[in-house]
């Protein structure tokens, strides 16, 4: 029998705590093939948030450290400033903790230029917490802390980190990806790929902003959320490459 | 030994510390400990090591979180302001068993405050601030030459126990010049098993301090106090001066220490008899060198508003007979006032 | 005959292989709960499969492996 799929044996037997249908769980998932694929096991460290993911460090059979809400990107800058060039360190975050608690730290890594890969899990939401606002909620958008739906002249518009990331000169790399499709899962297995073989070129900061469904915080069955991706999320949130060094004039 | 130099306090401190091997500094500039992020921006290219210049204490201090878990020696230095925003990261240091070195050049407070020396970080940095229970270990050198003794020994300390080791100078003592024999240059002996450096041929690290279960929870403090405990046990310092016969003992630590030598030598030759305790360690505080000391006064003299006589209060045998003296806002007390205040403690006594 | 592997127990019954297997015939909500009291999907028509590993690649739990006979 030719294996057309099988569970990359980087994760671990622990049963994934995430809900069912939930974008971490696939996210990765691709890493971890990513890994497999490319014989990185050995040369990653990966910096886990606070959050949904807080525990992916006992998923993974990788170097992993779980750091204090938002100062991932912190913690990866001392990480990966004292290892050798070859080794691969990602950082992983949520909305809460990319973009409230360490707006500062994710910019400033941009702003430097570090060399790691950050994966940005974007489903407009705090997870973990019970389902508060996040800068990233949708207008309108219902959650623990904008009962009546989320109001612009109250708690202001949501903010595009992919664009905003790019838009920063140490930045060498940014994409918005989504995994609510096949094509789209197999799209952002794509970018991280990419993403990570510029780090092991030595490039610059590497952006990946993953558009992600969150059943139990948007209160929809699964397959609803993919169809909340597609038909509300694209609209305030746009797949696409945002920098790139393949693209002139960006 | 090593060369004889005559050096800023701040200057001395970041250069022992490259001769300790920390070759990875990263900092937000703050007076009056800014000369130590200039001195290691300078000499960094020379030693092939990294120097960040961090937006905020926020942010280096869990720079130097990444770093040390990489197993290699790494150091901020700010003020009080600045600590108070790395608090959380001693937090996260203390549990996570990461041994970086923190400078606190002390500064007035609270809030934005001014520039010269002060002592009003002790509660911040001895009893931690951070969150829940953890201790860090908190050295307090009284000299350039100390400071350029003692920070090796931080590092060595941090990498012993796998804690955070924070030493706390101040503006007085960061900016004085002083003659100092600084220490032979070394290379960092690398020997852990703990460390995230890819998990090629070994099993992979995970360093967390997320919970999973009050029963796991306990289990992981009871560990972290056994550390702090065997610490406590085994590290404590301090310089006793001229206490075996004295009525009055001061405690001192830092600047203040140095002016009470003054204070001692007039005292001694005005027939007052008058010793010092100077902790060396505010953390684990120095109890063994007050346990046996009973039938004596002590005067606590701070720059801040009484907080380091709070531990000597409950290091005493009796507190009763533990007095206060503080200056506050930058103002430093000269020998003189110390020893009017001891003059007035005696004849208070002798009533 | 390709195959299908579902891993009982790792299932959450987000019914994305359900959903996106292009056949649409091979894969079915079973009846039996597991431990955690989700239903995982049964494979009921598996001479259909072309082992094309969509259900495989969009299970979040990587719960599903997917085989290919190559013997013909």
């Amino acid at each position: 029998m030719k294996v057309i799929y099988e569970r990359p044996k980087i994760l671990t037997d622990a049963y994934f705590k995430y809900c069912g249908g939930c974008g971490h769980g696939l996210v990765n998932k691709i890493i971890a093939e990513i890994l497999e694929e490319e014989k990185l096991q050995e040369k990653t460290v990966i910096v886990w948030p606070i959050g949904c993911s807080v525990y992916a460090d006992k998923y993974f059979n990788v170097d992993s450290i779980c750091a204090l809400h938002g100062r991932a990107p912190a913690v990866a800058t001392g990480i990966k400033r004292n290892l050798p060039n070859d080794n691969l360190v990602i950082v992983y975050q949520g909305d809460g903790d990319l973009v409230s608690e360490g707006m500062s730290e994710i910019i400033h890594s941009a702003i430097r230029g570090e060399k790691f890969t950050v994966i940005f899990i974007n489903n407009a939401i705090y997870g973990m917490t019970g389902g508060q606002m996040a800068p990233t909620t949708l207008l309108g958008q219902k959650t623990t802390t904008s009962p009546y739906g989320r109001k612009e002249e109250e708690s202001g518009a949501p903010v595009n980190m992919a664009e905003l990331i790019a838009n920063i000169k140490g930045c060498y790399y940014s994409e918005r990806v989504a995994v609510n499709s096949p094509r789209n899962i197999l799209a952002t297995k794509r970018a991280i790929k990419k993403a990570f073989n510029y780090q092991l070129e030595g490039k610059g900061l590497c952006f990946i902003e993953v558009l992600s469904q969150c059943p139990t915080g948007w209160g929809m069955k699964p397959l609803k959320t993919l169809e909340h991706v597609e038909k509300e999320m694209l609209k305030v949130y746009p797949l696409g490459v945002f920098k790139s060094p393949e693209v002139k004039n960006q | 030994m090593g060369e004889k130099l005559f050096m800023q306090g701040n200057e001395a401190l970041a250069e022992s510390a490259i001769r300790a091997g920390c070759k990875f500094y990263c900092g937000y500039p703050i007076t009056p400990s800014s000369e130590i992020a200039e001195y290691y921006a300078k000499r960094m290219p020379e030693e092939n090591g990294v120097f960040i210049q961090a937006e905020t204490e926020v942010a280096a201090f869990n720079m130097i979180a990444g770093a040390t878990a990489t197993g290699n020696r790494a150091m901020t230095a700010t003020s009080g302001p600045g600590f108070s925003l790395g608090v959380e990261a001693m937090s996260f240091m203390a549990a996570a068993g990461l041994p970086a070195v923190i400078v606190d050049v002390m500064r007035p407070g609270p809030a934005d405050g001014d520039i010269l020396a002060a002592q009003g970080d002790y509660f911040q940095v001895v009893k931690g601030g951070g969150h829940g229970d953890y201790n860090t270990i908190v050295l307090a050198p009284f000299s350039v030459q100390e400071m350029a003794d003692l920070t090796p020994q931080a590092f060595e300390l941090a990498e012993k126990y796998r804690n955070p080791v924070v030493i706390v100078s101040d503006g007085m003592l960061a900016k004085m010049m002083e003659s100092v024999e600084l220490p032979e240059k070394i290379e960092q002996k690398k020997n852990f098993d703990w460390t995230l450096t890819g998990a090629k041929g070994r099993k992979h690290n995970v360093i967390t301090t997320c919970a999973t279960g009050p029963e796991q929870w306990e289990q992981f403090n009871l560990e972290l106090q056994k550390k702090f405990n065997t610490i406590a046990a085994n590290e404590q310092r301090w310089e006793a001066y001229q206490i075996e016969d004295a009525d009055f003992i001061i405690v001192a630590f830092g600047s203040v220490a140095r002016i009470a030598l003054s204070t001692i030598k007039k005292a001694r030759e005005n027939g007052l008899k008058v010793g010092m305790i100077r902790p060396i360690t505010l953390w684990p505080f120095p109890k063994k060198a007050f346990a046996e000391l009973k039938d004596k006064d002590f005067l606590v003299v701070e720059l801040n508003a009484g907080q380091m006589v709070e531990d000597v209060k409950l290091a005493v045998p009796d507190k009763e007979r533990v007095f206060f003296y503080g200056r506050l806002g930058g103002v430093t007390p000269t020998p003189d006032e110390l020893f009017n205040k001891i003059r007035e403690l005696y004849a208070k006594n002798n009533q | 005959m390709n195959s299908v592997k579902i891993n009982f127990e790792l299932c959450k019954e987000c019914e994305y292989c359900i959903n996106f297997c292009p056949k649409q015939t091979i894969l079915k909500k079973g009846e039996r709960l597991n431990k955690k009291g989700y239903y995982p999907p049964e494979v009921v028509d598996i001479e259909s499969c072309t082992a094309c590993g969509t259900c495989a690649r969009v299970c979040p739990e990587a719960a599903i492996e997917v085989y290919k006979d190559v013997t013909l």
